[in-house]
């Protein structure tokens, strides 16, 4: 569904497009202004395609159900996908080095434990003190990962589930088996995630923050567009002298990091810690990723791309109950969603290369 | 030089069976302490029964050896045993006479695999470990669909043999496993389709220039590792005696686990089917020797990570160790855990 929906837009679009855009193809009437269109800009297409998409799913969504576009519940749904967002982050630029990260609910759901646990022993502790914490567990469990691919090769998969049933058992053993509930937890703690700044929610806020980061991170710093040349070609990256494990570790130690941090703000929405929290949670980022149109074969992605990723999936996961459909059906649409999404980021970038080449040749 | 490459790894004797032996000492390492800890351990029993705990997912590990020689990864076996044991559960509920059940369990399955399979040769940019991710999630989504968050079972009270039941002395679910075991070996070991596997992983695309049909192959491992998964899902639901949407959770875990202790690259291309089928035994003795000491199942889940890791941590090493320069082919006579026919094809894709 997905790719016909980029299918559409990029034929309507192109078939628009009179003016040349490129000089030296002007003459060529046909395919040229469709041609360097598309091949200079086709994630843009790929995003305006998840728009529209995600404008027709919120109209069917309104038409079933009329509160689903009311000023609390799109807070809600944002404030609800803004961890979610947080996470497709850390995972983009994962997938852009070719990786994957299986381990990040572990890591969530360590330190939201240690966290929560330490705040109900110390309840006087600064919540940002709180954050702090649970971004060190994180940095440090993203750091194992980074060492264990970057430097002694390990598959990403290999390492990253070999760390998720680790942190998870360290999870369990560190509670013994407990829960934190919402009484253990101070007020401060708490409201790190349910309280507002400026009538805005803290989550909002959080997300917002980062995204704007790492928008320059990733698209104005030097390491920031290393990681894409690492992701895009490593034998390359590495002749023209980037340091491309470094590159790789970096990627790995700050998705432990947003998984730290994201756990934290996890414990802190729901009031409660748990050895299952966040518990294949991963599969969520990761759809909302790839459907943001991070490709899996790496070096593509962009930040706006993940943010409507995160969006739909958000809509997808709030939608449901709205609308009266199973809870039991969500993984199943979860699954064919991220399929859905890989399927068509392949056929559009096979589209794409066709086209390219058919530009050479004339 | 390939001449002298081959011959020189083929008479190493017991040497390139390093890796094995490993594993056996660990083995035996294993049995001495479970016996000091339980004054009952120590008999032929124990030996004979322990293994019908753990053997319903060791069907898993060796299709996934093949999977791992191929040098892909698949998580969605476990997924797949969820699918088809949920499947045979209701359409047995549903009035379908068990046997027919049964065989509806294999056939699902197998579809599963054929999907994988057919995904992975249709998209070959994606890799098989993000295909497997998806349909992991839609094989255990479409379960749950199914049934919700309730059980099944009933089953003929016939059908518990499998996992229960003995034939003589011996438990009739290590015959089915030592038969399977024996096909698989023989398949990877003396077939075409076995050198095949080897040569796919060690250059796939060398093989596709000498005209071997690679989609095929995967197709091929892809329906044997389905196939599988549908005998695990019989066994394991036979143990159970029901079943629910949320079984064989991690499986694939304990399958990887099993086939990288074993010894098989992640780099695909070699590994011997012996390594797998001893580190099975010695993680399911593992297990029951830390049930022994109530050793907490949290605990479990850390100690197979961590194997999981060092174990291809060691493997990594001794594979940098053999090859220090360019890799595979400049150093073939020093390594150790080579499987013995995977520079053959190596140097006919570098000559040819």
């Amino acid at each position: 569904m997905q790719s016909q929906v980029n299918m559409n837009t990029d034929d309507s679009t192109g078939g628009a497009n009179i003016r040349p855009q490129n000089p030296e193809n002007g003459s060529n009437k046909h395919p040229a202004g469709l041609v360097s269109k598309l091949t200079r800009n086709s994630e843009a297409f790929q995003e305006l395609g998840l728009l529209i998409f995600i404008i027709v799913l919120s109209a069917i969504f309104q038409i079933r159900n009329p509160n689903f576009l009311s000023i609390a519940n799109i807070k809600d749904l944002l404030a609800n996908t803004a961890i979610l967002s947080i996470l497709a982050v850390g995972m983009m630029m994962v997938i852009i080095t070719r990786g994957i990260d299986l381990s990040i609910g572990s890591t969530m759901a360590l330190s939201g434990m240690v966290t929560s646990l330490t705040v109900s022993a110390h309840p006087e502790i600064s919540p940002l003190l709180s954050l702090a914490q649970g971004m060190a567990i994180g940095l440090a469990a993203g750091l194992v990962i980074g060492v264990l691919v970057a430097y002694f090769k390990i598959l990403p998969i290999i390492a990253t589930l070999g760390l998720m049933n680790i942190l998870r058992g360290m999870t369990y053993l560190i509670s013994k088996g407990k829960w934190v509930s919402a009484y253990q937890m101070s007020a401060g703690f708490k409201n790190l995630s349910t309280g507002t700044t400026l009538g805005i929610s803290n989550l909002i806020l959080f997300a917002v923050i980062i995204y704007i980061l790492y928008a320059y991170f990733i698209n104005q710093t030097k390491t920031g567009r290393h990681i894409y040349a690492v992701g895009s070609s490593p034998d390359t990256a590495e002749l023209i002298g980037i340091k491309r494990k470094r590159i790789v570790l970096l990627v790995y130690a700050l998705m432990g990091l947003l998984a730290g941090l994201a756990g934290v703000l996890w414990v802190s929405k729901f009031a409660s810690a748990q050895g299952d929290t966040a518990m294949g949670y991963e599969l969520n980022v990761i759809a909302a990723t790839v459907l943001g149109g991070v490709s899996v074969s790496g070096g593509r992605g962009r930040v706006s791309g993940i943010l409507l990723g995160s969006i739909l999936f958000g809509i997808l996961a709030n939608a449901l109950p709205l609308i009266n459909i199973s809870p039991f059906w969500q993984q199943f649409i979860q699954g064919l969603v991220i399929l859905a999404a890989i399927i068509s980021n392949v056929l559009l970038q096979r589209r794409n290369d066709k086209l390219a080449l058919k530009k050479r040749v004339i | 030089m390939e001449k002298t490459a081959i011959d020189t790894n083929k008479p190493r004797g017991l040497h390139q069976y390093q890796w094995e032996i490993f594993l056996v000492v660990l083995f035996l390492a294993v049995n001495v302490v479970n016996s000091f800890l339980s004054p009952y351990y120590l008999t032929l029993d124990t030996f004979v029964s322990t293994p019908m705990n753990f053997l319903d997912k060791a069907f898993l590990v060796l299709p996934m050896t093949m999977i791992i020689i191929l040098g892909n990864i698949d998580v969605s076996v476990g997924s797949i045993v969820a699918l088809s044991s949920v499947l045979m559960a209701v359409s047995y509920n549903a009035g379908l006479p068990m046997p027919l059940a049964m065989v509806l369990a294999l056939l699902i399955s197998t579809t599963c695999g054929f999907i994988n399979g057919f995904l992975q040769i249709k998209f070959k940019e994606l890799s098989a470990t993000i295909i497997t991710l998806s349909t992991m999630t839609v094989f255990r989504g479409i379960a749950y669909v199914i049934l919700e968050d309730r059980s099944a079972g009933k089953f003929p009270s016939w059908f518990s043999f499998l996992a229960w039941g003995y034939i003589g002395k011996i438990p009739f679910i290590l015959i089915v496993f030592v038969l399977a075991a024996i096909v698989f070996a023989v398949i990877l070991h003396t077939t075409r389709f076995g050198r095949m596997i080897y040569a796919v992983g060690s250059n796939r695309t060398a093989c596709e220039y000498s005209g071997i049909h690679t989609g095929r192959v995967i197709l091929g491992v892809s329906m044997l590792a389905g196939l599988m998964a549908g005998f695990t899902s019989l066994f394991l639901t036979s143990r159970m005696g029901s079943t629910r949407p949320n079984v064989a959770l991690n499986y694939e875990l304990d399958a990887i686990a099993m086939t990288v202790l074993g010894g098989i690259s992640t780099n695909g291309g070699k590994g011997r089917i012996t390594g797998p089928l001893i580190s099975i035994f010695l993680i399911g003795f593992l297990n029951y020797g830390l049930g022994l000491r109530n050793v907490s199942a949290q605990v479990i889940l850390i100690i197979l990570g961590t194997l999981l890791i060092l174990s291809v941590l060691v493997q990594n090493f001794t594979d940098r160790q053999s090859a220090p320069s360019s890799k595979k082919i400049s150093a073939p006579t020093h390594r150790s855990d080579a499987g013995d026919g995977s520079d053959i094809h190596e140097h006919s894709a570098q000559g040819g």
